[in-house]
This record gives C-alpha cells, sequence and structure tokens, in this order.
C-alpha cells in the first residue's frame, strides 16, 4: 500500500474517531478539545489532496480562533454539564435513526451517481500546469475573478464581529467608569483652594 | 494521488456529516456541542469541496471552500455571542425551553 493511501487512512480514522469524541464526550472542554484533533486531521487531509492554503487556514481560522472561542465559551459559561447530559440515552434512538437514514441515503447517491467525463472547457477556473504552489494558485484566482466576493466575505466577517460585540457588551450600573470629558472639564477653581493655614492648627 | 481516488474523499466526508448530524440530535439539551456539531457538518462540507476542486481539475472548488470557511467562523462567533446572552439572561443553556421568542 502506497504512503499516501496509508496516510490516509490513519488521518481519516483518527478524525473520524475525534468527531465521535466531539459528539459523545461528558465534559464539553475534552469536546472542543476532539473538535481540535478532527480539525488537525482534515488539515492533513486537505495536505494530502494538494490543498495546502486551506489546510493552513484551516488551522488558523479554526484551530487558532473558533476552537478557542469555544474553549472560552465553555470555560466562562459555569453550566451543570451532568445535568445537560441528562437526555442522551432518551434521544439515542432518534439519533441513531436519523444517522442511519442519511448515511444510507449518502451512500446510495453515491452508488448511483456517476461521474461523467467533464469537458475541459466546462471548467471554470482549471487547474493551473505552469503555477508551482496551490496557494499562488488560488491567489490568482480569487484576486482576479472573485475580488467581489472576497471583499464580501471580509465584510460578512465584519458584520459578525460587530454583531457579536454589540450582543455580549454590557452596561453595568454599579460600577464607576472613567468619563474622559468630566475629567477633561475639570475647572483649576473646583479642585485646588489656597488657604492659609495657622501653625499647629490644621484644616478640617 | 497514488491509489486515493474521489471516493475515498466522499465516504469520508459523508461518515463526518453523518457523525454531524448525529450529534445535533443526540444532544439535544447543550447547545455549545450543537454548535461544534455543525461546525463538523461544514467540515465535511469543505472536505467534498476540496475532493471535487482536486479530482475534477477546477480551482473554484476551493475558492468556494475558504467562503464555506468565513461564514462558519462569523456564524461561530454570532452564535456564541448568542449563547453567552442567553446564559446571561436565563442562568443555563438548555435548550428544551429556548422559546423565549413567543413572548
Amino acid at each position: 500500500m502506497a504512503l499516501e493511501t496509508t496516510a490516509f487512512y490513519i488521518l481519516s480514522a483518527i478524525m473520524l474517531a475525534a468527531a465521535l469524541g466531539v459528539v459523545g464526550a461528558r465534559n464539553p472542554v475534552h469536546s472542543v478539545l476532539f473538535l481540535i484533533l478532527a480539525f488537525f486531521n482534515a488539515a492533513g487531509l486537505f495536505v494530502l489532496a494538494g490543498a495546502e492554503l486551506l489546510a493552513m487556514l484551516l488551522l488558523v481560522v479554526y484551530v487558532g480562533a473558533v476552537a478557542v472561542l469555544f474553549l472560552f465559551v465553555v470555560m466562562m459559561l459555569d453550566v451543570d454539564f451532568e445535568q445537560l447530559k441528562a437526555g442522551f440515552s432518551n434521544y439515542l434512538p432518534v439519533a441513531v435513526l436519523v444517522a442511519a437514514g442519511l448515511l444510507i441515503e449518502l451512500i446510495l447517491v453515491g452508488l448511483t451517481w456517476n461521474r461523467a467525463g467533464i469537458a475541459p472547457e466546462s471548467l471554470a477556473q482549471p487547474l493551473p500546469r505552469d503555477i508551482a504552489t496551490n496557494a499562488e494558485a488560488l491567489g490568482h484566482v480569487l484576486y482576479d475573478d472573485y475580488v467581489l466576493l472576497f471583499q464580501v466575505s471580509g465584510f460578512i466577517l465584519f458584520v459578525a464581529m460587530v454583531g457579536a460585540i454589540l450582543l455580549t457588551l454590557r452596561q453595568r450600573s454599579n460600577v464607576r467608569r472613567q468619563s474622559v470629558s468630566q475629567q477633561v472639564g475639570r475647572k483649576r477653581e473646583a479642585s485646588v483652594a489656597m488657604l492659609d493655614v495657622k501653625s499647629g492648627q490644621g484644616i478640617d | 494521488m497514488g491509489d486515493l481516488s474521489l471516493a475515498h474523499y466522499l465516504t469520508v466526508a459523508a461518515a463526518l456529516f453523518t457523525i454531524g448530524v448525529f450529534g445535533v440530535f443526540v444532544n439535544r439539551k447543550n447547545v455549545i456541542v450543537i454548535l461544534m456539531s455543525i461546525e463538523l457538518m461544514l467540515l465535511a462540507v469543505n472536505i467534498n469541496l476540496v475532493a471535487f476542486s482536486v479530482f475534477l481539475g477546477d480551482l473554484v472548488g476551493q475558492v468556494f471552500a475558504m467562503f464555506v470557511l468565513t461564514v462558519a467562523a462569523a456564524e461561530a462567533a454570532v452564535g456564541l455571542a448568542i449563547l453567552v446572552v442567553y446564559f446571561r439572561n436565563r442562568g443555563d443553556i438548555s435548550v428544551d425551553d429556548l422559546n423565549l421568542m413567543k413572548g
């Protein structure tokens, strides 16, 4: 068996096991760690397929940002996780039923789907032969033909950021906050006074 | 690509997607795990897109996978923000009584 095939089976086996761990772990912190493991192995699969840039993005975006965000929220919320797991066995039959149905459907689709011969001219962006790296080829496509969509996706991220901040920002009433305008607008007369103090008496 | 074919990747992605759906249904009470299951499903979709892109020789699939990644990140951020606000108001994150919007 070729090295690539072996690597594929190892990576996908670990990824699916980690996905089961995400679903079944008792502690959500363990779920997040399993999720990170699954993403690492998916990145390995992407490298194997020849999509290095997406593998890198998967690590940076998911492991670096999303998974850490999940971890942060799991640790911040003080939830009784045992109680959340209580209905696990109740929902198990329905879940197995739905999952089995979906899997059968997907298998049927896979069995009947037949890949027609695709004419080279029908490809929107054929894989370039003369560009060595995946990142460079993807960059050419992304910045030439899909630049508008690229900007829109940046805008989506911006809106999501604003929305997340707006949702979680909270004005507490019992916290004394710094008021810069009040500080700057303070007059000398309101804060400093010149007094004649007799020695030994002090002021009240 | 050696012995690997498109079917290998599609099988793995189908299994991953099924596990994601299974997770959504089996963890009915825990919104965090439901969000993580949705991430798994999006990952399966991305594996499909990349596999088709590579084996059909069309680069657009990878571009689309990148956009899916972007939207997934935005979705995770907003979803977790909603979760934090919900927890602040309710004190727990059970989905069973997630009917505040009924008014």
